[in-house]
């Protein structure tokens, strides 16, 4: 018991240093090494906290692809302090920025503080019906089960962000492929690190997904790791971005929210409601809509970490 | 029988430990960037594999074992192919 307690105080402390490095940092890309190294040590907290779900997906998408995301971003901005820019922000905007901090600080610490003794849970109520959904894992009943909207909107608000980024493209770079502004260099650490971690990461991928409906796991965890095996694919030349003029790859990027869509329409049939799934199928329809969403999921990071499509001469 | 185990983690767990501290104290203390390459690699691969020998005895089924072992084999791959990264970057950067 002592034990875990130094344990989570000292991955506390680890947390908000690492935090303060992150704000404190004057470059980008410390900045973001930092936050890649936090996101991690988040998912550990969370492991702590006895919620493996919320751990794998921060540690995917919190540390993993929003990590590769800020990288791309970074090395694209590259160093503000030699194009001889600086951060101008008017005087009163730190000002604001501090008051809003200790209020929002201020406001969790008087929430947590109010709690009552034990506090509430909804976990009864979502084990309950848990048997009727045929799924053993009650995160992955609540996310296709119980709150199933919630995750189509989900899965196409990523999609429409990823439209978003394409839409930065100019009109005579459109049919071209999405560059990263960094070129491959065959051969060496980088393709032997791809050779060996691909056929291990899509292995992992298609575990993360399968396990998910009676485990901790699930699509956007394996999507995650798919898309980072691509990028990886990517970084060491032996995969090419398709242009996003392609049609098979737009059809892989719709084909996971139209199963969705299409499953959830079947339910007025089945059932009378949207998002309702036949009782004796229950299972069945919610692996296939994981195992649909897994590759539109995945491609859609891959493409966001890639960027819009352009001349791959410019950065 | 279980005292002999339990001495074993102890004894492969505190000198994966110590590794991991050496390799901190050269990470911090080393001058340039291919010596701190050098004590790093000494956490990750020997520091890593002692304390996976060390737990080894203390787990549950085989399946438990393999997963550390794997675990241990990727982060050996991983740590290896950045530390050659970083290095022929420094190596570009300085010729």
């Amino acid at each position: 018991m002592t034990g875990d307690l130094i344990f989570c105080a000292g991955l506390v402390l680890l947390i908000l240093g690492l935090a303060a490095f992150v704000v404190a940092a004057r470059q980008p890309f410390p900045a973001v090494v930092g936050f890649v190294v936090f996101g991690l040590l988040v998912s550990i907290a969370w492991m702590c906290l006895a919620a493996p779900d919320v751990a794998l997906t921060e540690a995917a998408i919190g540390g993993g692809v929003t990590g590769a995301l800020l990288l791309v971003a970074s090395a694209k901005l590259g160093d503000p302090s030699k194009r001889g820019q600086k951060m101008k922000l008017a005087r009163g905007f730190h000002v604001l920025v501090i008051l809003l901090c200790i209020a929002v600080s201020a406001g969790l610490i008087a929430v947590v503080l109010s709690l009552p003794e034990r506090a509430p849970t909804l976990a009864l109520v979502a084990l309950d019906p848990l048997e009727s959904t045929g799924v053993k894992n009650p995160v992955t009943a609540v996310l296709l089960a119980y709150r199933a909207l919630d995750t189509l909107l989900e899965t196409v608000v990523v999609l429409l962000a990823m439209v978003g980024v394409w839409s930065l493209a100019k009109d005579s770079d459109w049919a071209k492929k999405p560059a990263f502004g960094y070129s491959p260099e065959r051969g060496g650490p980088l393709g032997l690190l791809a050779s060996l971690l691909i056929p291990v990461g899509v292995m992992f991928c298609v575990y993360m997904v399968w396990t998910g409906s009676d485990h901790p796991g699930g699509k956007f965890q394996g999507a995650a790791i798919l898309a980072a095996m691509g990028i990886l694919g990517l970084v060491a030349g032996i995969t090419s971005v398709p242009a996003v003029t392609n049609a098979r790859l737009r059809w892989v990027l719709i084909l996971g929210p139209t199963v969705f869509l299409v499953a959830g329409l079947m339910g007025f049939a089945s059932a009378g409601y949207f998002l309702a799934w036949p009782p004796e199928f229950s299972k069945a329809v919610i692996v296939l809509i994981e195992v649909a969403l897994t590759p539109s999921l995945a491609l859609m990071l891959g493409l966001l970490v890639a960027g819009p499509p352009r001349h791959s001469s410019q950065l | 029988m279980s005292g002999l185990w339990d001495l074993l983690t102890i004894l492969f767990v505190s000198m994966g430990v110590f590794f991991f501290v050496a390799g901190t104290v050269g990470l911090l203390r080393f001058p340039d960037s291919l010596t701190r390459l050098h004590a790093l690699t000494k956490a990750d691969n020997l520091g890593l594999g002692l304390i996976v020998l060390g737990l080894l005895p203390r787990v549950e089924s085989p399946q438990d074992a393999l997963k550390l072992l794997l675990v241990w084999a990727l982060v050996l791959v991983a740590s290896a192919n950045s530390s050659q990264l970083i290095a022929r970057k420094v190596r570009r950067e300085e010729s």
